[in-house]
Formats: C-alpha cells, sequence, structure tokens
C-alpha cells in the first residue's frame, strides 16, 4: 500500500489536481460557513418568535417550534434528497451547489434557533421580569438587556456546529456537489489508489476542521472568563 | 410544475420502510456500544494514563473528531483492501461507526469523570465510607447522572448519521427509500415519510431515553 | 375615590394558589406595608400587581379603571405609572449603576441622554454611590446594589412605587438613609406597598398595614391596630414575636 502510495505521489499532486482540491476545499467551507451565517440569522428570528406571547401569533410559534422539532431529527442525507426532489418536481432547474446550500441552511436554522434559544433561556429569568415591569418591549429587552448576557452562551455551540458541518456536507458528494469528499471520489476513479486519495482528502479535512477547533475552544474559554457586558 | 403528490403509492411500503428504521437503530445500537467500550478504555487513559498512552488517545480522538465520518469509511472499505484487509460494506459501515463514536464517547465521558469532585469523595469519606461503598453509592451514581444526557443525545445523533450507511448499500432505512425510490419514482413522497419516520423513531427514543433517565438517575434533562 | 383598589385578587403559580381573597384600597399618597412570614406571598403580591403574575381571579382598579392584565395596552399604561424595586434587586448583569438608572428612563421613555443622567448621578449620589457609577453589579455589595435598583425605580419617577424588603440588605446606617428617603418620598405625596420587616417604621409610616399569612389577608388596617389590638390570633402571634426582637 505505502510503495504504491510513494509511486503514485508526484502525478496525484499535479498543479491541476491541487487547484481542483483547493476549490473542493474551498466549496466545503462555504457550504458550511454560508448555511450558518444564514442559519444565525433565520435561527435567532425563529428563537425569539418563540418568546412572544400574543395570542394572534399563536399559529408562528407553533410552526417554528414544529420546524426546529422536525429539521433536528431528519438525517442530512434525507435533507438533501427531500430537497434535490422537491425542486425537480417544481421543474426548478437550480445548481447541485444551491440544493446542498438550501439542505445545510434549513438544519443550520433548525439546529441554531435550539442553541439560541437554549442560550436565551441561560439569561435568568428575572432579567426579562425586570425588563418587562420597566415596560421595555421584546426587541429592547433582547438588544440591551438578554443579548448581551447572552451571546458568550451561544457562540461556543455555533461555532462547533459549524465545524461539524464541515464534516456533515461531505454527504453532499452523494447528489454530485463538488466539495472535498466528491473530489476524492473523482480522482479516485481517475485511477489513484485509494488510500492515496482518501488519505489526502481525510488529511484536507482536517487542515480545515482542527484549526477552528482550536480557534472554538480557545473562544469557550474567553468568553466563559469574560464580564458580562 | 406538474408533481401531483400521490403517497398512495408508497403507503403500502411503510412496513419495509419501518423495518429499515428498525435496523438503523440496531446499527446506530452497536455502534454505541463499541464506542462505548472504546470509550471507556479511552477516557481511562486519558484520565490516568501515562503521557505516550494519553498521546495516542488524543491523536486518535481529535483525528476521528476532525474528519467525516463517511470518509474514514470511504478508506476503510477502499484503501484497507490494498493493504489486505477485506472488508464486507457493512463491516466497513460498522467498524467507521464504532471508530468514530469511540472518540466522541472518548470526550464525553472523560469529561463525566472530570465532573467527580474530590472533595465529594472526601465528603463521603468522612461518613466513614470504604473505598468500594464510596464508588458504588457515590462516584457511580453521580457518572450516571451526569453521564447519561449527552450520551443519550449522542445515541440520538448517531441514529440518524446511519443514513450515510446507505451510501454503501446496507438496507437500512434510509437504503430502503432509495429502493422504494427506485421502483415507485414518487420521490418526494417516499423521502417526506422516511424524514417522518426519522422523526418519529427519535422522538420515541427522546421520550424513552428521557424518562428512563429521570427515574432511574434523576437525570435533570432537556434532551435531544 | 381610592388610587389602587383589589379584589378578591387570587393568583397561582403551575396551578399553586399562592394568594387567595387578597381585598385591600389605597388612596394616593399612602403608605401601605405588607408584613408576614416568609412564603406568605408578599412579594407575590407585588409581582401581580405590577402585571409580571397575572391573576387568576379578581379586579385591580387603579383610579377607578379595572386593570386586564391580559392586556398588552393597559398593562403598558399601568407600568408607566409603576414602578418596583425587588427583593433580589435584579440589576442587568451586563450594565454600570449608571446604566441600570438611565436605561429605561432613555430607551423606554424615549427621555434626552443628557438630562437622563445627571438626574440619575443625582439619585445614585443621594443614596450614597456618587463613587460608583460605573461599577458593575457584581463588583458591587448586596446593600450597595440594593441602593441602585432603588435608584433605578425612582429614576422612571412612578406614582405608586412598589418595595420589597429594601432595606433587608443593608447595614444599620444605611437602613436610617434609605428609610429617610423613603419619608420624603411619601412627604412628596408618592403612593407606596412596602413589604419590610423594620417594624418600627413600618408602624411610623404605613399609613395602613397588611399581615399577610398562607397567602391571605388575615388583618388589614391602620398601624396602631394591627400592632396594639390585632383582632386575630395569627396577628398576635406575629407581632408579639417580631417586636420582641
Ligand atoms: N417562581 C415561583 N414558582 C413557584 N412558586 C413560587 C415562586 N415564587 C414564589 N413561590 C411560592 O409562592 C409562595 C409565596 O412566595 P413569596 O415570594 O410571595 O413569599 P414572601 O412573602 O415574599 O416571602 P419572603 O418574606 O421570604 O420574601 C411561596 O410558597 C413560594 O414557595
Ligand atoms: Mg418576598
Amino acid at each position: 500500500m505505502l510503495a504504491r502510495i510513494v509511486a503514485e505521489a508526484p502525478e496525484f499532486f499535479s498543479y491541476y489536481n491541487v487547484v481542483f482540491l483547493l476549490e473542493a476545499m474551498l466549496a466545503t467551507f462555504a457550504l458550511s460557513a454560508i448555511g450558518c451565517v444564514f442559519g444565525f440569522a433565520a435561527g435567532f428570528f425563529l428563537a425569539v418568535s418563540r418568546r412572544t406571547t400574543s395570542h394572534f401569533l399563536l399559529p408562528l410559534r407553533t410552526l417554528t417550534a414544529a420546524f426546529i422539532e422536525m429539521f433536528r431529527r431528519i438525517p442530512f442525507l434525507v435533507t438533501l434528497m427531500m430537497v434535490f426532489f422537491v425542486f425537480q418536481g417544481l421543474g426548478l432547474d437550480i445548481s447541485m451547489f444551491s440544493v446542498a446550500l438550501i439542505s445545510v441552511c434549513l438544519i443550520a436554522t433548525a439546529f441554531i434557533a435550539e442553541i439560541i434559544r437554549a442560550g436565551l433561556e441561560s439569561v435568568h429569568r428575572t432579567q426579562w421580569d425586570t425588563a418587562a415591569a420597566m415596560n421595555m418591549s421584546l426587541i429592547q429587552t433582547l438588544r440591551y438587556v438578554i443579548m448581551p448576557q447572552a451571546w458568550k452562551i451561544i457562540l461556543p455551540p455555533v461555532f462547533s456546529f459549524f465545524i461539524l458541518f464541515i464534516k456533515d456536507t461531505a454527504l453532499a458528494s452523494q447528489i454530485g456537489v463538488v466539495e472535498l469528499t466528491y473530489a476524492g471520489k473523482v480522482l479516485n476513479n481517475k485511477g489513484f489508489s485509494a488510500a492515496l486519495v482518501f488519505g489526502a482528502i481525510l488529511i484536507l479535512y482536517f487542515i480545515i476542521s482542527y484549526p477552528l477547533a482550536r480557534f472554538g475552544a480557545r473562544l469557550e474559554q474567553k468568553l466563559a472568563a469574560a464580564r458580562n457586558s | 410544475m406538474s408533481y401531483t403528490l400521490q403517497f398512495g403509492q408508497v403507503t403500502g411500503y411503510l412496513p419495509y420502510l419501518a423495518g429499515g428504521a428498525w435496523i438503523s437503530l440496531q446499527i446506530a445500537f452497536l455502534a454505541f456500544c463499541g464506542g462505548m467500550v472504546i470509550g471507556l478504555f479511552g477516557a481511562m487513559a486519558k484520565t490516568f494514563g501515562n503521557r505516550p498512552l494519553n498521546r495516542v488517545v488524543s491523536g486518535y480522538v481529535t483525528f476521528f473528531m476532525n474528519t467525516p465520518q463517511l470518509v474514514q469509511i470511504y478508506f476503510i472499505y477502499f484503501a484497507l483492501p490494498d493493504a489486505g484487509i477485506l472488508l464486507t460494506s457493512y463491516e466497513a459501515v460498522l467498524i467507521g461507526m464504532t471508530l468514530n463514536a469511540g472518540a466522541y464517547l472518548t470526550e464525553i465521558q472523560r469529561a463525566g469523570f472530570e465532573s467527580v469532585h474530590r472533595n465529594e469523595m472526601e465528603a463521603a469519606e468522612t461518613l466513614g465510607m470504604s473505598l468500594m461503598q464510596r464508588v458504588r453509592y457515590v462516584v457511580l451514581p453521580h457518572i450516571a447522572r451526569v453521564l447519561f444526557p449527552p450520551l443519550s443525545n449522542q445515541y440520538i445523533l448517531m441514529t440518524l448519521g446511519t443514513s450515510m450507511a446507505a451510501i454503501f448499500g446496507v438496507e437500512e432505512l434510509t437504503g430502503r427509500a432509495f429502493n422504494v425510490n427506485a421502483e415507485t419514482f414518487r420521490s418526494i413522497e417516499v423521502f417526506s415519510l422516511t424524514a417522518g419516520l426519522y422523526i418519529i423513531v427519535t422522538l420515541i427514543a427522546t421520550l424513552i431515553l428521557g424518562l428512563f433517565g429521570r427515574y432511574m438517575f434523576r437525570a435533570k434533562m432537556r434532551l435531544y | 375615590m381610592p388610587q389602587l383598589e383589589i379584589l378578591d385578587l387570587k393568583a397561582a403559580y403551575n396551578r399553586q394558589p399562592v394568594l387567595e381573597n387578597i381585598t385591600l384600597s389605597v388612596e394616593k399618597g399612602e403608605i401601605v406595608s405588607l408584613i408576614g412570614p416568609s412564603g406568605s406571598g408578599k412579594s407575590t403580591l407585588l409581582r401581580v400587581l405590577i402585571g409580571l403574575l397575572p391573576p387568576i381571579a379578581g379586579q385591580v382598579h387603579l383610579d377607578g379603571e379595572r386593570i386586564d392584565y391580559g392586556d398588552k395596552r393597559t398593562l403598558r399604561a399601568l407600568r408607566d405609572r409603576l414602578a418596583i424595586v425587588f427583593q433580589q434587586y435584579n440589576l442587568f448583569q451586563n450594565m454600570t449603576a449608571l446604566q441600570n438608572v438611565t436605561i429605561a428612563p432613555t430607551k423606554v421613555k424615549k427621555r434626552p441622554a443628557r438630562e437622563v443622567e445627571e438626574e440619575a448621578k443625582t439619585l445614585l449620589s443621594k443614596v450614597g454611590l456618587a463613587d460608583k457609577f460605573d461599577a458593575y453589579p457584581d463588583e458591587l455589595s448586596g446593600g450597595q446594589q440594593q441602593r441602585v435598583a432603588i435608584a433605578r425605580a425612582l429614576a422612571l419617577k412612578p406614582e405608586i412605587l412598589l418595595l420589597d424588603e429594601v432595606t433587608s440588605a443593608l447595614d444599620p446606617e444605611l437602613v436610617n438613609e434609605v428609610l429617610d428617603a423613603i419619608r420624603l418620598l411619601a412627604a412628596e405625596g408618592m403612593t407606596m406597598f412596602i413589604v419590610s420587616h423594620e417594624m418600627g417604621f413600618v408602624r411610623e409610616l404605613s399609613s395602613k398595614v397588611a399581615f399577610m399569612a398562607d397567602g391571605h389577608i388575615v388583618e388589614f388596617g391602620p398601624p396602631a391596630r394591627i400592632f396594639d389590638r390585632p383582632e386575630m390570633a395569627r396577628t398576635r402571634d406575629f407581632v408579639s414575636k417580631i417586636l420582641r426582637h
């Protein structure tokens, strides 16, 4: 196995292949990053909508709760298939990258909404009560009182989710999105040995994920020590 | 734009799909048990082991936590034959998932071990308990209570994770969904039904684990 | 007409009743003291009044108008006129003492920041915190936090002030200062609900005293009657115990 890897290595690391792999890495990173940025915005909206109290908004709260509860319980692969076939059924022609991106956005929204909900709840109830007694609106309460205290609870798990999804988007290779895992399959099909190709792909994932994980751990420590403001 | 939903064609496959869900749960269970054993040794090595051992375990955990399970299984399935190790797809999936679970479960169990505080042990000692009694009545219940929620969550996550076995032709829930799709071409219906089954299965798991944890370990948990 | 009238009020936490048959009325400028053993529902009554715990039965009238605690608009109008100092102070942990005092006047009442800040500094100085404007709650002692909370409530210029054991964390010297401040407010005609264990103060300053036990008002009347000629055995018991201290 080793001998074969050594023999193939020079050809494997040709200029063309290296560019191909770098582009694939970028796609892998972008899928997760864009999904999480979107998921944060949408998830924040969902988490906040669950804290509304008016009867008028009850349908919104119910839908939100159902969305969060459901999309956290569907495997990414199945979500990918659903999104793919729904667009196909609608006759809309969108790229496979878009299908994967929409899937990541859906799941990220559900997961991050749950993280933010827990973060908002982590701020002691008396802080909410006090703000209410002072006539602050929900938005004011969040902006001036809750979020300044909750963000350091929220940020680390959101970041962990982002790193988790860098790896989970490997499944997008199944519908032909040219990301890192797909690139591996292409190179493997070109005749490079599986050990070399998938070994290299594993290392490339590691190169993206590990520094981010270290950064996340540092971030968590820093935030835990930080003052509340 | 002409797609009309016709669940009628796929509902007949419901028992077949439900059988797949059962297989998913079994795969998750096997990988979870294997992972627990690895995790137990890993956590002990990290907590009590000497430096080289600690290094090896840390390397294993770090590597598996920072690479995708799918590619790990690809490597096991496609690359190991080069080294003379031939595995069926089912074996490759199971080994990959077990090794992956082992890494995560090492970390979870290590955190559980570390949560046993020295003063708790000392408090028990002042009550005149023997070492065995302390382990039996103080340490183990404490660890169980602390570990049960994250372990339960991990199990549910792994149940969802088994869907990637379909890629290797294992006929668990997602694999069977692909089969039904190939037969009926009612893709949206098939995959929504499949998604529904995952939701139901994990909801039931959450419920059972939640009740079990509450009554067995008085674990306070907001589960998955 | 009483400024605030409570009729047969009932409240519960998770279906567990904590207040029952609460009936009392306050004229403008009166001080009503709530006394009673721990867990009798004093704090809960204040929470209900300011709309943090919706009552499950009974009525509250403010200037003769019935308050519908389920209605956002009336609730806002109510909270515009009431302010509360919580037993646990409940300062905003992410804000300095000064910010705690200025946040609601500037953001909720939309008053000019400069003016509010001057006022806030005056208020904080009055409660002896001139050197703590920029301190965060976790850098303040319990008594200091309590005084910030008082300044914060006063900055809202309420018509009715709800004070929940505002002297509990203060040392004797400060107790007198805070009590003096309350006397001053009373003289200015502010209506107040005070939960207190300072029996001397309660007796001296209260217009009326409500003795509460187990979620009921056992006895309600002028301090002289409650302390010297209580009608109920429970009241007598409580008063004799607490005065002996
Ligand atoms: N958030 C809550 N949830 C459930 N029950 C509560 C809650 N807060 C208070 N209670 C219960 O309501 C009852 C009244 O409590 P309350 O705080 O009003 O008493 P209190 O008279 O203010 O006592 P203290 O003098 O100790 O402050 C108590 O039995 C208490 O256990
Ligand atoms: Mg109280």
